[in-house]
């Protein structure tokens, strides 16, 4: 059986059920791309033996009849997510051999449907970063490359090692975490579909927290049916996490009917930023004719505190990320500096701290620090979360207002070169964010759906944000819009 | 309610070489909540366990591990805030106060700085009978106990046990209205009182249940009166806070010592510097303590894994219609009820299972003479033997038929002693015991006459003395007594002696 | 707000992260940029505005007092750097 890799999971579902292949032949398939894609950089850790004795155990239950929709499906896990026994880095070197003697909840509950670990995957440092570049682990690269350009390109952060693992055929799907965007921009950066649901629905239990207010597990995949069958087998209520919703989960993926006749959806004119290129503009604009083909009505919205919202999130974020990291201190866990005679606990802490996290990392954990230290914790912190609720009304507005969806770009431009923005100061990186990051303040579900290439022949993304809960008629607008788009363009294997 | 009437102490006062000087204290009480499990896991919170076992994934702050909130520690805290009077925060909140150290696994504490989950309320610290002082409390919160680093068993290393990490605790934050180490002791020991009557802390001093963070200043008479009309601290000298006192005695000790040296710093024209000190019982003295100095930017902010804490105005009400009897209204009711003195029923309410058995002796009896036995018998031999009430081998309603019998005029009050005795090691039921042993009192005329008559008979001589000295009537009364062994009715045996001496 | 090559230093104690003498000032400038970047939402009327501080507006769960987890010293121990009898062992803490 040939490229059985490169299926969908709703496809190779229906093949492992039709008998056409096993879930072994289905594993083997990905552990030998998987294998054969060091150059990409995508794989922080291959369990080919795991792989292949829970591909046999999902035979089995798929045998004797009742299996779930996951079962048997392949799937690479970002290294945020801890696994037992397996490393478990978040792609710090803070984090050197740590075993976990636990398994997230959103994993175990993929491993509970029956599905399959091939590994982990790359990612930015503790999910901070829009390029994988500030990994421990190398940057992970992206299948795509420019028309014509051998330049290695980043299939974007934080997700990247995902993204890259997906859109090069090495897993069926992946899990990503996304915390102002990082879901979304590497599934907009490799022509994949990328869903951050509303938070709480995901349980963060188990999850190496970056910033725990914005924090949430989602699914990457190849197309937008997969993501709601996945994201079905992620959520659900977990006592271990105070802010996972006790709501029902809901059937996703029987929401996906495709018809969108009488939807309304918005289109924020405060998205339409400076500067922002002619194809992105474009590609917008399309997407939101063929949603109005398909029969949504298009109001133009307001969102006027968008503009704020990089800005506070670069303050909220890192206030929690300095309080989140501060456990990583050498003493249960992970890397210890080497000491000097005389060096006592502090020089512990500073040297290990200075020597297991990387630059954009400590940079992060120092600006959290300053904005909650005494005297600046109002003129920041207090300040950027008041700005925050000010962005959530927005939303509320415009969802009151009658709003189903609101339809945005995914990211203001497609993939960069790897080290493109070595030189560039960390502000411009975080642009990178400025469509996604109100989604994660806000707290509601968004998704990025490949719509198209641009004239170097790279994917972008468009992003569907939904109101809180309703990821169900979020995903069916996302599907309307993939089939009126029909994206199917793949990248040349180079790997 | 009754309340009982009381007027405050004086302050302390220390005589410095140049003037004299009051003490101004104010504590952070430390009461870790009677749960068995932690305030935010399910790790027990037994005592004295293998280091590093009641630890959690949660306690032990692994990746990606999240707080989930003991209900029942929640409930303890509401209800020591009804204890002491104060307002219950419907809305609290829960915050991470930031720092490093070993026995901080997660790097931060999970506490409430901005919102806590109790508001103002007040205790009364009484000194003697009809002297208290009433110490405003200024909030109580919940937050997580650290761990315990071990520094002796090593030259070179600390060791780290993360057993008591994240058990839950209730700081209790007074305002400075505590006048002196006297005070202060006693301010704990009614805390300590009232947080057993509630159930929801065991006060165990040397197990940590109870620590308590001392804050000390000194200021020239009548300057902690202009505090307290104005409310300006300004008016107060700088304090020192003297961190994690576990006992009543190095708690005083620690003060004076404190108050003393500040002032000997005053005197010498030097300024007290605003710091963290740490007392050594061994030394007697406080020194600085450096580690806590360096940093002090704890950098608060609302924990992001936790919701905020919403409570029920039902769910209150319901705890406090269940709260017991509380030391003050209790010590008020026993001297209305039962006539006995302040001091007696202050004895009688130090714990609630003490003032429950001596209601139950008193009930339907003399209030003070079951007081008397209660306080003076039971509980100076229970004492004596270190036995706690829950353990006395004389039950209430023996001790109360002890009672009755020298009501009834059965028995004398030395036989009801020997009786004490004899149902303390061999139980039993006290009027049997009484009617088995012939322990009964004489009281029948005729053969007390007998006796007299015996005795007078056999002393002819002592008989002459006693008629022209009758204060030697007395040894007669004891001759006879001894002859029936105790059991004639000692006045009937005087009135006998006399009569038949012709005095 | 700007940060100077002190503020800097402090912040790094803060948080516990070593930086080199040299790297202090090129660190102050970039902290420096951030903050400007921040300053943006000076920007804003916050007047009246309550902080957010829950994103899902639902019940804090609280779970009964029942010991459900400990006894787990191996796990507790097994991925430390260094311990000693059954506890973590780190450099020694001056009080």
């Amino acid at each position: 059986m040939s490229e059985l890799n490169k299926l969908t999971i709703s496809d190779a579902r229906d093949g492992l059920r039709k008998g056409d292949f096993t879930a072994r032949d289905l594993t083997d398939a990905c552990l030998a791309a998987a294998a054969g894609s060091e150059k990409l950089n995508a794989f922080s850790a291959h369990t080919p033996d795991r792989a292949v004795e829970m591909a046999d155990a999902a035979d089995a239950r798929l045998k004797a009849g009742d299996a779930p929709d996951m079962c048997g499906i392949p799937l690479g896990i970002k290294d945020l997510f801890s696994t037992e026994g397996v490393q478990t880095q978040a792609a710090s070197r803070i984090l050197d051999g740590f075993r976990p003697p636990y398994e997230s909840t959103v994993t175990s509950q993929l491993w509970r449907d029956g599905a399959v670990m091939l590994g982990k995957l790359n990612m930015d440092e503790f999910a901070m970063g829009s390029s994988n570049e500030t990994s421990t682990y190398g940057p992970a690269v992206n299948p795509w490359k420019r028309k014509g350009d051998d330049a290695a390109l980043t299939p974007g952060g934080s997700s990247g090692g995902s993204a890259a693992a997906v859109a090069g055929d090495l897993c069926l799907a992946a899990t990503g975490t996304d915390t102002g965007g990082s879901i979304r921009q590497p599934a907009a950066f490799t022509g994949i579909v990328g869903v951050k649901p509303t938070y709480g629905r995901c349980s963060r239990w188990g999850i190496v927290a970056f910033a725990s207010s914005l924090d949430q597990a989602g699914p990457m995949t190849k197309t937008v049916r997969d993501s709601a069958i996945m994201l079905k087998s992620m959520v659900g209520h977990d006592a271990k996490d105070s802010t996972s919703a006790n709501l029902p989960v809901p059937d996703f993926e029987a929401a996906l009917t495709g018809d969108i006749r009488g939807k309304t959806i918005g289109i924020p004119k405060e998205y339409r930023m400076d500067g922002m290129p002619q194809e992105i503009e474009d590609l917008w604009s399309r997407g939101a004719e063929m949603l109005k083909d398909a029969g949504a009505k298009l109001v133009d919205v307001s969102l006027p505190h968008t503009k704020y919202a990089l800005p506070a999130y670069y303050v909220i974020a890192p206030a929690e990320a300095s309080s989140n990291l501060a456990r990583y201190d050498g003493v249960k866990y992970g890397h210890r500096a080497k000491l000097a005679p005389g060096d006592g606990i502090t020089e512990m802490y500073e040297k290990t701290r200075a020597e297991g996290f990387g630059d954009e990392v400590k940079r992060r954990v120092m600006i959290g620090a300053y904005v909650l230290s005494s005297g600046f914790y109002d003129a920041y912190y207090l300040r950027a979360q008041k700005v925050r609720t000010l962005i959530r009304q927005d939303f509320e507005k415009v969802f009151a207002d009658g709003v189903d969806s609101i339809l945005t770009p995914a990211t203001p431009s497609a993939a960069f070169g790897i080290g493109e923005m070595a030189d560039a100061d960390p502000i411009k990186m975080y642009l990178n964010d400025v469509f996604t990051v109100t989604v994660n303040l806000a707290g509601l579900p968004g998704v990025s759906v490949p719509a198209g290439l641009d004239a170097d022949g790279l994917p972008l993304g468009l992003q569907l944000i939904g109101r809180p809960w309703e990821e169900g008629d979020m995903l069916n607008t996302a599907y309307a819009l993939e089939t009126a788009i029909g994206f199917s363009s793949k990248p040349e294997k180079w790997w | 309610m009754t309340e009982l009437a009381y007027t405050e102490p004086k302050p302390k006062t220390i005589a410095g070489a140049k003037s004299d000087w009051e003490l101004v204290i104010g504590m952070e009480v430390h009461a870790q909540v009677s749960s068995n499990s932690k305030l935010f896991s399910g790790a027990s919170t037994a005592f004295g366990a293998e280091p590093n076992t009641n630890v959690s994934l949660v306690d032990a702050a692994m990746p990606g591990m999240l707080p989930v909130i003991n209900d029942f520690c929640v409930e303890q805290a509401v209800r020591t805030g009804l204890g002491i009077k104060a307002g219950i925060n419907l809305y609290s909140r829960f915050d991470r106060k930031n720092y490093f150290y070993p026995d901080l696994p997660q790097g931060y504490q999970i506490s409430q700085l901005y919102h806590p989950i109790v508001g103002e309320g007040e205790v009364l610290v009484d000194m003697e009978p009809g002297i208290a002082r009433k110490v405003r409390i200024e909030r109580i919160h919940l937050e997580q106990d650290a761990g315990k680093s071990v520094h002796d068993m090593d030259p070179e290393m600390s060791f780290v046990d993360l057993n008591r990490t994240g058990v839950a605790l209730m700081e209790i934050v007074s305002r400075p209205d505590i006048r002196g180490p006297e005070e202060a002791a006693e301010y704990v020991r009614k805390l300590r009182q009232i947080l057993r009557y509630l159930g929801t802390c065991d006060g165990n001093m040397q197990e940590g249940s109870l620590r308590a963070d001392v804050n000390v200043s000194v200021c020239a008479p009548g300057a902690y009166e202009k505090y307290r009309e104005t409310g300006d601290f300004g008016h107060l000298g700088t304090r020192c806070e003297i961190k994690n006192m576990n006992s009543m005695r190095f708690i005083q000790q620690a003060i004076d010592f404190e108050a003393r040296r500040q002032i000997a710093i005053l005197e010498d024209g030097g300024s007290v510097d605003q710091e963290t000190r740490l007392y050594d019982p061994n030394k007697g003295e406080t020194r600085s303590m450096r580690s806590k100095e360096e940093a002090h930017d704890y950098r608060y902010f609302p924990c992001p894994d936790l919701l905020p804490l919403q409570l029920e105005q039902a769910w209150v009400d319901a705890i406090r219609d269940g709260l017991p009897e509380l030391p003050d209204e209790k010590k008020a009711r026993l001297v209305t009820d039962y006539g006995i003195t302040e001091y007696d029923a202050s004895v009688l309410c130090a714990r609630r299972a003490h003032a429950d058995f001596y209601e139950e002796v008193a009930s339907g009896r003399d209030g003070k003479q079951a007081a008397n036995w209660v306080i003076n018998e039971l509980f100076g031999r229970l004492n004596k033997q270190g036995l706690e009430i829950e353990e006395t081998p004389v039950s209430a309603a023996q001790l109360g038929t002890i009672i009755d019998l020298i009501g009834k005029g059965d028995i004398s009050g030395k036989i009801a002693k020997d009786l004490f005795e004899i149902v303390w090691s061999e139980g039993g039921d006290p009027a049997e015991i009484v009617e088995a042993r012939g322990m009964k009192q004489v009281t029948d005329t005729g053969a007390i006459d007998a006796a007299v008559a015996q005795v007078i008979a056999d002393n002819p001589d002592k008989a002459e003395q006693a008629r022209e000295k009758p204060s030697m009537a007395g040894w007669f009364v004891g001759q006879v007594m001894k002859a029936t062994g105790g059991k004639a009715n000692p006045k009937a045996v005087n009135e006998a002696v006399r009569r038949k001496l012709g005095l | 707000m700007s940060i100077d090559k002190e503020t800097a230093r402090k912040v790094a104690h803060l948080a516990r992260i070593a930086v080199a003498e040299e790297d202090l000032e090129p660190l102050a400038g970039e902290l420096s940029a951030i903050l400007g970047f921040m300053d943006e939402l000076n920007e804003v009327d916050i007047d009246g505005v309550e902080p957010m501080t829950s994103v899902t507006p639902m019940a804090l769960y609280r779970r009964p007092d029942e010991v459900t987890d400990g006894d787990i010293q191996d796990k507790v121990l097994a991925n430390a750097p260094d311990t000693r009898e059954g506890f973590f062992a780190v450099p020694k803490v001056v009080e």
